[in-house]
């Protein structure tokens, strides 16, 4: 059982440029893009034990349907992103709004503390990793990890096309999946140590978002992987399910941004 | 050195923020202290850190702080100091924050400001949005007092780079290093001290007189070396009673014999000056004619004379009242660089009081406890020579004399 999170691209576009991506200025097709989510949608919809939540799009917040960045949810408990740009800041009340409404305990962080939710902050087996320094701060993941009472070990992120931890980190099994140019030294040691058999992705794979995936068990729903990455996931007993979000990323999200995971 | 507390919290260990917060202090320029460690028992506790961090110059430290803070480290913001009225004349408030010879801020009003004055076992006044060290005794009824320890800040001394003068002497009271180059080392470092506009402070006791060492102080002082002198009724008295009578204490300096009736001798010194009035318009008169103090008169060189309980006479320029004598000694510290004590423990430690831990502080006497005294009670900075007062004095005199008179170049 996996249930997600989705926002209908219906106002999406790159409106604005708060990232690399967004700065190359590449005009966004709108209904290749609205083809593209609702390809996303019905390939998560129509695996077995997902269940797609929606939560309806709001004019002029066109990067609300990246939902991985609305927050970050553990069991009950929701804690809304502290957007760093005022692009996104006007996204916090809906899903504040819509977690509350969904029955979830709602924890805000203090303001000024920056913290953009999954896209910084996820779980590998039993370790919570946040990323920092483009968008969260470190100092925020401190305090998360106080209201989720998890450990978090923070991940210094340094290329500014990563600038989220879902960019260029993900769980893959019991291991990982990542781009070693996206982290500081320290980081990079921090994740070959606990992650001793990951796999590595190259640059090349990296921009193409290979590190941006819906997981779920043993599959990964990734924009169109290059075919050594599907052979290296494959001998790890991972099926690839390609889905093309190149509309997307012009603006600098792939699959794993456009999902929150519920559960 | 400006430094500031920093705290990071979290997984900081397993996740190396610590390292890499620590390295990222000493690569740009800074350097650290942990003061405070504090590490997670199970696997979900956070971990925290107190560091003090310590830089250079403000810039630099900001620097460091703006760069770490992005790696997780916070400034502690500190508090205001709490200021609490003084209940009465020459009365602190209780628990009053008590000085250090350090460099001091106090925040007030969220702002830092720095303690005018650097002076040890003070405490410190605010005022108009000043902040002034006070000694005890000048404390007025009703005048705002810092208590406690909130919002003070105490620069740490450099680490002096150019230890040069005494990089030597690795322990601060030396016996065994041989004397010649200690000598031309405090030779270089009074120099160093002229040539940087600062003055040389001298403190001395009567030894310099019995010993015979007088006529070479007073050629320092004659040649522009010596700016300042502290000293008490004995040594103005056996310097001018030598003067006059050829005599120390009754003595012959040059013979060593005792002269007859010779120990009235310093009281018969004492009445000649309290006749006409002061040492400086003895040297007017012609009454006085060489010596310490007729080379202070003539060279324009300030002096302050404090008194004792088993003080003769004193002379007429002697300050009686001690606290008035520690105003007029304070009075004069403000260009000081470098203080010589010459075989006094009484003026070195009541000197040492009132010096900022930036003065550089050489210690001549044949007793060691003097040095440890001073450290003892906070006068860190004191460098000891323990060997004859009288002879360092001369062949310091000597090493001086061989470059010429100072003269401001």
């Amino acid at each position: 059982m996996a249930r997600f999170l989705m926002c209908p691209p219906t106002y999406y576009g790159v409106m604005y440029q708060i990232n690399p991506w967004m700065a190359q200025g590449q005009p966004v097709d709108k209904d290749l893009a609205s083809k593209q989510w609702q390809d996303l949608h019905d390939t998560l919809a129509s695996i077995p034990g997902v269940q797609v939540e929606l939560i309806e799009p709001q004019e002029g917040l066109p990067d609300m349907v990246f939902t991985a960045n609305a927050g970050v949810v553990k069991g009950d408990l929701f804690i809304p992103s502290n957007f760093r740009h005022p692009e996104r800041q006007g996204e916090s009340e809906f899903f504040e709004k819509w977690f509350r409404e969904h029955g979830y305990r709602v924890e805000v962080l203090p303001k000024g503390l920056f913290f953009e939710g999954a896209g910084d902050l996820l779980k590998i087996g039993d370790t919570w990793f946040g990323g920092y320094y483009f968008r969260s701060d470190p100092q925020a993941l401190a305090v998360v990890s106080q209201l989720m009472e998890e450990a978090v070990l923070p991940l210094r992120l340094k290329d500014e096309r990563f600038y989220h931890l879902d960019t260029c980190l993900c769980r893959l099994k019991d291991s990982a999946l990542y781009y070693p140019g996206a982290f500081d030294d320290y980081s990079l040691r921090l994740l070959r140590n606990r992650f001793p058999d990951a796999v590595e992705v190259t640059e090349e794979e990296a921009v193409r978002f290979a590190c941006n995936t819906v997981v779920i068990d043993d599959m990964f729903v990734l924009h169109r992987p290059s075919d050594r990455l599907s052979a290296t996931l494959a001998e790890r007993g991972i099926k690839c399910v390609p889905v093309d979000m190149s509309e997307f990323i012009k603006a600098g999200g792939s699959s794993k941004c456009l999902t929150l995971r519920l559960d | 050195m400006p430094s500031e507390l920093v705290e990071l919290k979290g997984h900081i260990i397993d996740s190396l923020s610590l390292p890499r917060v620590l390295d990222s202090i000493l690569a740009q320029g800074g350097e650290f202290e942990i003061l405070e460690m504090t590490v997670g028992k199970t696997r979900d506790d956070q971990s925290r850190a107190l560091i003090r961090i310590q830089a250079p110059n403000d810039d630099k430290l900001n620097a460091v702080l703006a760069y770490i803070e992005q790696e997780g480290a916070n400034r502690l913001e500190q508090q205001d100091a709490e200021l609490v009225p003084a209940p009465k004349d020459g009365v602190f408030p209780e628990h009053f924050y008590c000085t250090t010879n350090l460099p001091t801020s106090v925040k007030v009003s969220g702002k830092w400001i720095p303690v005018d004055r650097v002076e040890m076992d003070c405490g410190i006044v605010i005022e108009n949005g000043q902040a002034r060290t006070t000694p005890m005794n000048d404390v007025r009824a009703g005048q705002m007092v810092v208590v406690g320890h909130d919002g003070i800040k105490v620069e740490t001394p450099e680490r002096r780079e150019s230890v040069g003068t005494f990089e030597f002497m690795t322990s601060t009271v030396s016996s065994e290093k041989p004397k010649a180059l200690m000598v031309a080392e405090v030779a270089r470092q009074i120099r160093d001290t002229k040539k940087a506009g600062k003055k040389v402070l001298l403190v001395g006791g009567p030894a310099i007189v019995h010993a015979g060492a007088g006529e070479a102080v007073a050629r320092m002082i004659r040649d522009g070396w010596i700016d300042v002198i502290f000293a008490g009724n004995a040594l103005a008295t056996h310097d001018i009673e030598s003067a006059l009578y050829g005599t120390a204490l009754g003595v012959y300096i040059e013979e060593g014999k005792p002269a007859p009736h010779g120990h009235e001798n310093h009281l018969r010194a004492i009445n000649e000056i309290r006749r006409v009035g002061s040492i400086a318009e003895a040297v007017k008169q012609g009454v006085l004619t060489k010596g310490i103090m007729y080379e202070a008169v003539k060279a324009g060189v300030s002096y302050v004379l404090a008194g004792s309980i088993r003080d003769d006479g004193p002379l007429p320029d002697v300050i009686t009242d001690v606290m008035e004598a520690q105003d007029a000694m304070r009075a004069q510290l403000s260009e000081v660089g470098m203080a010589l004590m010459v075989a006094t423990t009484l003026h070195s430690v009541a000197t040492g009081n009132l010096l900022p831990a930036s003065v550089e502080v050489v210690c001549v006497d044949i007793n060691t406890a003097v040095v440890t005294k001073l450290a003892d009670r906070g006068t860190h900075q004191a460098v000891g020579v323990v060997t004859d007062a009288a002879l360092f004095m001369s062949e310091l005199a000597d090493e001086l004399k061989e470059a010429g008179p100072w003269r401001a170049s």
